[in-house]
């Protein structure tokens, strides 16, 4: 594994965030191991990779989107210090079916992993001279203190997966 | 709530009884997660880049709003440059046109606006989403603090209040429970509504992009859903692109919540390319972001205004992270609803509440500086703990010193000024309040009162005499008043025969006393002479008293301003300006020849000290400042820098294993001076535990007045809560005997002595050679 890889699975274990990592070939395997349904999707631009053939809804209805209890979105980067994920604003809604459902699960290309927010910078820098110019920053879990202790899950996702494709 | 009626000290009598508890424990949490966080990053350098990016940024600001507009304008969507919140709510109103409902994440620049309540008049239906602004919507209340608005209120107290309003069927009694319900009810709201408002933390000019940081993910809801996204944000907001975003990134979350990283970085870039949704259609996603309508409201609302004040410049710096609230030992207690004003809170709120604003609906004093408004920065003491907080390292307590000045100017006269002048010769203008005149005048009072003693120590203790002060002066009855000395320390150096023969350094020391050092607790000062003079270093006491600490903290800048040119006047022949660091403290029998003739300048008070390193470049020529700050020493701060330089501490009184609790002062600490002290009193052989408490709570006069008695004793307590746990930490036989107290601060000395059950003294009386290793 390369050092980013680990770092990023460090500071994904130091979130609570549960990772996998595999190959394209292993993809199908891991997708069904961390999807539980009614799963919604946006489709996954990466090789070798599709969510085609699982049981997931893409693109899904607004009513499926509100209901699912998971939800698979493509990220396009992630930072291995943090523990963060890019999720992008593309057409096909990464942003809602990343947000809605109760659990996140973040499909990333190991080759996209940077190492601190100065490089995500940067990195940033380039993807929005290119015209992708919405992203969030997502690191763990959705989480509030205003009712007077740590609660996980308000208005985002309660839990957040990640497959890191580690050969992409 | 409150009565209108209510004093000052019955309010927050009242909101240390109500919030405090609730208040201290979040409070207290955040900053000691703060400290955590940036233990792990450099935070000189982030801070520093963060300074310059927003100095820069609001230089520039004119030119950044210009490239916003174009940017905004190309991506398709509208920009509108709101004067004032009158025009502000206009712009809104028109954006939203005829949409019903509207749901919000949290904006501290909508709550300046009062957007709420306009929208509102217009028959828009308005939803905070995030939680804590949610709870206040329901209870009808105000913000108490920065980023964590509800955090004045218990889960207990929530629970009340939402099984009170909203009737569950089953009662809501734990956060979780909380959380899910408002998830549910909000859900059910974002889904529905027309229009969705969020702020900015920051606004990338050059792209359009909002910079929006967020744990709940209520601002990508809001932005996301509904087809139309308001977005209102101050103009001090902007910064040119992406590459000034990284230093915010890693120092909001940090100073904020003690957090590496916020949960949710939104960078968008609206209109945005996700798809629209309706929740009531059965049509997949996917397309519609044409229909995606998004508007930029930037705020001025006085911001230009400040822009132009050299003073209240800086205040436009803040990244509204609450790290000045979360430091602050007064904040910690009482919280945003005492400390603050109708928005903001916390130190950076005089900024704030001065500078924007205004009687905004009839535009003519819209964004008007308003000191007046601002009585609430008393409760700002000085203590300057925030200042390292501060991620873009404004320097709060000179905002509110500024301002605090600037009120004192726009008091009304009133009858008692022409006694005020008489006996307190100041440049301040008449009217201002005689209580804080009299307090920054205090080297004059103690002149006189060292000059009758004890007679005037026994006149000012009468029955009479302390109801008069409190009527008067508003000096609390209930606090030991000092006690003058008629031998002052300067009377004890002049008759006394120096203690050296022969010097074992090259170094000359002159001792700058304070106020309370000559005129009051002289023994510190003797002990100060005689652990020098033990140690090698000629000592003498200058001719002058005190550095203008008094009358600053008062909020008088040209009387502390007249004080600093006669104290650099009176210090320049000791100084040898010449002189560089890597020259101090070379030993006599050094084999390189003595160049620097020039002496050092010796402080046993830490307020004292940090007034002419922290404070003088603001009041004197800044080479004055500098030849002053680069000559000056924290009494064990110079000990510590002799035996680092070789010197022998043998004839000083050591410790022996003795047990005891340190508490630094608050502005030593900011300095980063509380280290020499701990160092030398563990080298001399002591036990040191130390306190982590920001301040003491005294505060030079602030625990004196009436109105704040209340408070300092609740900080103290604090304080002194600590020393006691560390009594029962002890691990050797004497578990049961209490330490011994040591305070570097004159104040926190008073203050420890007052709530605790033995006398508080200076680290320099411990380490006195005169001082029997068995007496006191």
């Amino acid at each position: 594994m390369s050092t980013l890889a680990a770092t990023f699975t460090d500071a994904l274990d130091g979130l609570g965030v549960e990772s996998t990592r595999t190959t394209a070939a292993g993809f199908p395997d891991a997708l069904a191991a961390t999807v539980e349904g009614p799963a919604v999707g946006t489709p996954l631009p990466f090789d070798g990779v599709s969510l085609d053939g699982a049981d997931v809804a893409v693109p899904p209805t607004p009513d499926q989107l509100r209901t699912a209890k998971t939800g698979v979105t493509p990220v396009f980067g992630g930072i291995a210090e943090y523990g963060s994920v890019v999720v992008e604003s593309r057409p096909e809604g990464d942003e809602l079916v990343a947000l809605y459902p109760e659990r996140h699960v973040a499909v990333l290309r190991e080759s996209d992993l940077v190492a601190g927010v100065d490089d995500a910078t940067d990195y940033l820098r380039e993807r929005f001279e290119a015209g992708r110019d919405s992203a969030v920053l997502a690191t763990g879990v959705s989480a509030t203190a205003d009712m007077g202790a740590t609660v996980e899950g308000v208005h985002g996702p309660r839990e957040v997966r990640v497959i890191v494709l580690s050969d992409r | 709530m409150s009565a209108d009626n209510e004093s000052r000290a019955e309010r927050i009598r009242r909101l240390l009884e109500t919030e405090g508890p609730t208040v201290k424990q979040n409070a207290q949490g955040f900053n000691e997660g703060r400290y955590a966080a940036m233990a792990d990053v450099d935070g000189e350098r982030l801070r520093t880049e963060a300074r310059e990016i927003k100095e820069d940024a609001i230089e520039r600001l004119p030119e950044l709003i210009e490239t916003v507009r174009e940017c905004v304008e190309a991506n398709g969507g509208t920009v509108s440059l709101a004067d004032d919140a009158a025009d502000a709510n206009e712009h809104i109103a028109e954006v939203c046109g005829d949409a019903d409902s509207l749901v919000k994440s949290k904006s501290m620049t909508t709550e300046e606006l009062d957007v709420n309540e306009h929208l509102a008049a217009r028959g828009i239906d308005v939803t905070e989403t995030d939680l804590g602004e949610f709870v206040l919507q329901v209870a009808d209340e105000a913000p108490s603090h920065l980023i964590a608005p509800g955090f004045h209120k218990s889960t207990d107290e929530i629970a009340d209040l939402f099984n009170a309003r909203f009737d569950p069927a089953e009662p809501l009694e734990t956060p979780e429970g909380l959380t899910a319900f408002a998830r549910d009810h909000l859900g059910e709201r974002i889904r529905d509504a027309d229009v969705g408002m969020t702020g900015a933390n920051f606004v990338l000019a050059e792209s359009g992009t909002l910079a929006l940081v967020t744990n709940e993910g209520n601002a990508r809801k809001c932005a996301v859903t509904p087809d139309t996204h308001v977005a209102v944000a101050g103009v001090e907001k902007l910064i040119p692109s992406v590459d000034e975003l990284g230093p915010m990134i890693e120092l909001l979350a940090r100073s904020a919540t003690g957090q590496d990283i916020a949960q949710y970085v939104s960078l968008l870039t609206p209109p945005t390319d996700s798809p629209t949704i309706d929740f009531d259609s059965e049509e997949p996603i996917g397309g519609g972001a044409e229909d995606r309508e998004f508007h930029l409201v930037l705020v001025d609302n006085g911001r230009f205004e400040m822009r132009e004040d050299e003073d209240l410049k800086e205040t436009l710096y803040c990244v509204r992270c609450g790290a000045c609230s979360n430091s602050c030992a007064n904040f910690q207690h009482v919280g945003g609803h005492a400390f603050g004003g109708e928005t903001y809170t916390g130190g950076i709120a005089t900024g704030w509440e001065a500078g924007t604003g205004g009687e905004a609906s009839d535009g003519t004093d819209a964004g008007s500086i308003s000191p007046a408004s601002v009585e609430f920065n008393d409760l700002c003491t000085g203590c300057s703990r925030c200042v390292n907080a501060c991620p873009v390292k404004i320097d709060v307590p000179w905002i509110n010193t500024v301002v605090r000045d600037r009120r004192n100017r726009g008091a009304d006269p009133s009858g008692i000024e022409s006694l005020a002048d008489g006996l307190v010769p100041d440049s301040e203008s008449a009217g201002m309040d005689w209580g804080k005149r009299a307090f920054g005048n205090i080297d004059t009072l103690a002149r006189l009162g060292s000059a009758t003693a004890p007679v005037s120590n026994w006149l000012a203790d009468s029955a009479p005499a302390r109801a008069l002060l409190e009527r008067g002066l508003g000096i609390d009855a209930r606090r030991d008043l000092p006690e003058f000395r008629r031998e002052t320390l300067r009377d004890w150096d002049q008759r006394r025969t120096p203690g050296v023969a022969s010097p074992l350094t090259d170094r000359e020391a002159v001792l700058v006393p304070d106020v309370f050092t000559n005129h009051v607790d002289v023994d510190r000062g003797k002990a100060a002479v005689r652990t020098l003079e033990a140690l090698g270093v000629p000592v003498r006491v200058a001719d002058v008293t005190g550095t203008g600490r008094a009358p600053f903290s008062q909020g008088m800048i040209a009387t502390a301003r007249e004080k600093a040119e006669a104290v650099a006047d009176a210090l320049a022949p000791h100084l040898n300006v010449t002189g560089t660091a890597g020259e101090r403290f070379r030993l006599a029998d050094g084999s390189e020849a003595s160049v620097n003739a020039g002496r050092d300048l010796v402080f046993v008070e830490p307020s004292d000290l940090a007034m002419v390193r922290a404070e003088y470049d603001k009041l004197l020529p800044a080479e004055q400042a500098e030849n002053l700050a680069d000559g000056s020493f924290e009494v064990l701060e110079y000990v510590y820098g002799l035996l680092e330089n070789g010197v022998d501490p043998a004839p000083l009184t050591r410790g022996d294993g003795e047990e005891l609790t340190y508490h630094a002062h608050c502005q030593q600490r900011t300095l980063g001076l509380d280290a020499h002290t701990e160092a030398v009193l563990g080298r001399l052989g002591y036990d040191v535990a130390t306190t982590e408490a920001e301040c003491c709570g005294m505060a030079g006069s602030f625990g004196y007045k009436a109105d704040y008695y209340d408070l300092s004793v609740a900080v103290g307590e604090s304080l002194a809560a600590e020393v006691e746990a560390a009594d029962g930490a002890g691990e050797g036989a004497n578990d049961d005997t209490d330490r011994r107290v040591v305070a570097s601060g004159t104040s926190c000395e008073e203050q420890l002595t007052d709530l605790l059950d033995r006398p508080a003294t200076h680290p320099v009386e411990l380490l006195d050679p005169a001082r029997g290793p068995t007496s006191e």
